[in-house]
């Protein structure tokens, strides 16, 4: 579930509000977005994907809330890392899909 | 059951097309209307670009070159494991539009790997560069699109046909109504709300839109498939466990387990309280090295965690994916995508897969062919209906289909109701093994919670209000799943009934459902489009 706005590196652009699939965000006039329905989330990564400044972090669990911190996560290269594998961080390029030279099937 | 156009607070607009769902289905229904020459407005309740079962993940495509051999080998794999239900001609179909679809997506600029031959590879897309795609494609052609905007109820003309649909906007708070000649429903499956991956948006919204208009489903005993993921996480890519040993807590490996053919065994062991562990130590060096780029979220989880999934073993569960992953849905009545009701469409999961898939989940690479497939068809013959028909339909007077569902005074508590509904669909003793004695005991639960239902109100505010409708929607689809399983009293396809373990000849039929008071179901020999059987087999 989504755990993290980083006050830090938020930029207030609203992106994640507004792509949020289940709309667990609250936009705040002039201030960091909130996670205003924690228990929504479906621990999609998507607000991860479209963050333009790596600020939120989705801990993978899908059924329970964790305590993180910012610094280990800073530490560990862990906020913006699935933006970095999908290729969207400015700079990064993804990995060919290379699905096709794994068995078909499934 | 009058509409809310009368209130001063409500967005009013007029189009030709009205598409209900932005995943791929409906992006690409949203397109093809517009190129059709129709005015259309496409409608998500989450956001075109993320919402939906593709968006999250890696998926495989069902794109088979137009060579005979490999054509033949691609519709005859599906046959048996689908119990015979499969269409040859709607298979074929399929093939064809995919393969001419993947064309324009390679032409709109999508990145596709490119082999050692110098060809470009067609056999998957990345979810989240493919609806980032769709929804630049879609605004490109026209498309107005409404985000964070859940369709509450189907608009009625006078002679019974869909003119239009209406909602809330979530982030606005404003209520809206849109009137349009022709509405696709592409509003995906139902997977109860099981935290699967992009799955919880997917609650059989379009089912119960549908249905209260008087559209019919079928195939909706084709609704227990269950995907496998690590136990603590939402990732339910299951093609790599075909790499996976399965164990017990103490390494050791459990008979028969399997990611294909024996994960009854892995159910049987969890509802037992039993701990199943998967291993990816079938990978090959090359496996291991490909894998993170066809699937960057699998590894995402275990990367977040530390754990090594091709060294280390991890705990697993199945997720109930119920119609994303099984093949029931809106009955189509021609090859145009159109429902029982005029003017009414789908695409997508939210229409039987049984057309190219009989009754076994054809897995992501089957769903995605059909979702760009049918949404190609349906958003064309939508255009067409609405450009010709249709026309005007906004102009005519309107009733809102779904006043009844909600028709009482009491407050609904829909989190109690989801959960309520959850505990007769999701464990496996119940959905994945059924049985004559079970169903039958979980469709008295599930009547009562209708009866239940019918007797509250609507609540007034709009996030409320979705979940209410959510709730009504997981509801109704349950009742029609276990209603087609209690009528189909065989195994075939991915249902499975204790009591009748065997498949029956003379069941190679589909079974039709609907009704919302009173479910019924009727038998309808396949293939799709023979003439039906009047008989109704129950009530
Ligand atoms: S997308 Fe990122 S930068 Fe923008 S508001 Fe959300 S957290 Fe802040
Ligand atoms: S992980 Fe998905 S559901 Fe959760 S907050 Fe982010 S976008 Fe929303």
């Amino acid at each position: 579930m989504i755990e993290l706005v980083s006050a830090e590196r938020c930029i207030n652009c609203d992106l994640c509000v507004q792509v949020c699939p289940t709309n667990v965000f609250d936009a705040v006039p002039g201030d960091n977005p909130v996670i205003a329905r924690q228990h929504d989330c479906q621990t999609c990564f998507m607000c991860e994907a479209y963050c333009p400044v790596d600020a939120l972090y989705v801990a993978p669990f899908a059924e329970r809330t964790v305590n993180v911190s910012e610094h280990e996560l800073e530490r560990d290269a862990l906020l913006g890392s699935y933006r970095r594998a999908i290729g969207w961080s400015p700079g990064a390029r993804a990995a060919p899909d290379q699905s096709f030279r794994l068995l078909r099937g499934g | 059951m009058t509409t809310s156009a009368a209130r001063a607070d409500v967005r009013t607009l007029q189009t030709d097309v009205l598409v209900i769902g932005g995943g791929p289905a409906g992006c690409w229904a949203a397109w093809r209307a517009a190129q059709s020459g129709a005015r259309v407005v496409l409608a998500d309740k989450g956001y075109v670009g993320t919402s939906g079962a593709t968006a999250p993940s890696g998926t495989g495509v069902w794109y088979v070159p137009p060579e005979a051999e490999a054509r033949e080998a691609a519709l005859a794999s599906r046959e048996v494991l689908g119990g015979h239900l499969a269409d040859r001609g709607w298979g074929e179909r399929v093939l064809d539009q995919t393969y001419a679809n993947l064309e324009q997506v390679a032409q709109w600029g999508y990145p596709f790997p490119v082999d050692e031959a110098g060809r470009q590879r067609r056999t998957s897309l990345q979810g989240p560069e493919y609806m980032k795609l769709m929804r630049k494609v879609v605004k490109q052609a026209g498309v107005k699109i409404l985000d964070q905007s859940p369709a509450l109820q189907l608009l009625l003309g006078d002679e019974g046909a869909v003119v239009g649909a209406e909602g809330v906007s979530r982030q606005g708070d404003a209520a809206w109504q849109v009137r349009a000649g022709a509405v696709v429903l592409a509003t995906g499956g139902c997977a109860f709300l099981s935290n699967a991956l992009g799955c919880n948006v997917l609650t059989g919204d379009g089912y119960l839109l549908a249905a209260e208009s008087g559209a019919e489903l079928s195939g909706m005993e084709f609704s227990n498939a269950y995907g496998l993921s690590p136990a603590f996480s939402s990732v339910t890519k299951s093609a790599f466990y075909r790499w996976a040993t399965f164990r017990y807590e103490d390494g050791s490996v459990i008979d028969g387990a399997g990611s294909k053919h024996g994960r009854s065994i892995i159910a049987r062991h969890l509802e037992a309280g039993t701990q199943v562990y998967a291993l990816l130590d079938l990978a090959n060096d090359d496996d291991r090295r490909y894998a993170r780029s066809a699937q960057p979220n699998f590894f995402l989880s275990f990367d977040r965690v530390g754990i090594d999934p091709f060294t280390q073993q991890f705990p697993v569960t199945l997720r109930l994916e119920g119609t994303v992953r099984g093949t029931g849905g809106l009955r189509l009545v021609d090859a145009g995508c159109a429902t029982t009701v005029r003017g009414l469409y789908a695409a997508g999961d939210a229409a039987t897969r049984e057309l190219i898939c009989g009754g076994f989940t054809g897995g992501g690479s089957h769903n995605a062919a059909w979702a760009t497939s049918s949404g190609y068809w349906a958003g064309e013959a939508a255009a067409r209906f609405a450009l010709g028909e249709g026309a005007g339909a906004h102009a005519r007077s309107a009733i809102a289909a779904g006043g009844a569902t909600q028709s009482g005074g009491r407050v609904l508590d829909a989190r109690e109701l989801t959960r309520a509904v959850q505990h007769e669909v999701q464990p496996y003793s119940k959905n994945l093994f059924r049985s004559g004695a079970g169903l039958t005991h979980s469709l008295t639960q599930l009547d009562g919670y209708w009866r239940t239902l019918r007797q509250s109100a609507p609540a007034l505010d709009p996030a409320t209000r979705q979940h209410e409708r959510e709730a009504a929607a997981m509801l109704a689809t349950a009742r029609w799943m276990y209603r087609s399983a209690l009528a189909r009293t065989e195994t075939r396809g991915m249902h499975k009934r204790l009591d009748h373990a065997a498949q029956d000849p003379a069941q190679q039929h589909y079974i039709h459902s609907g009704g919302l008071d009173q479910v019924w179901t009727r038998s309808h020999r396949a293939p799709w489009h023979q003439a039906a059987q009047p008989a109704e087999v129950a009530a």
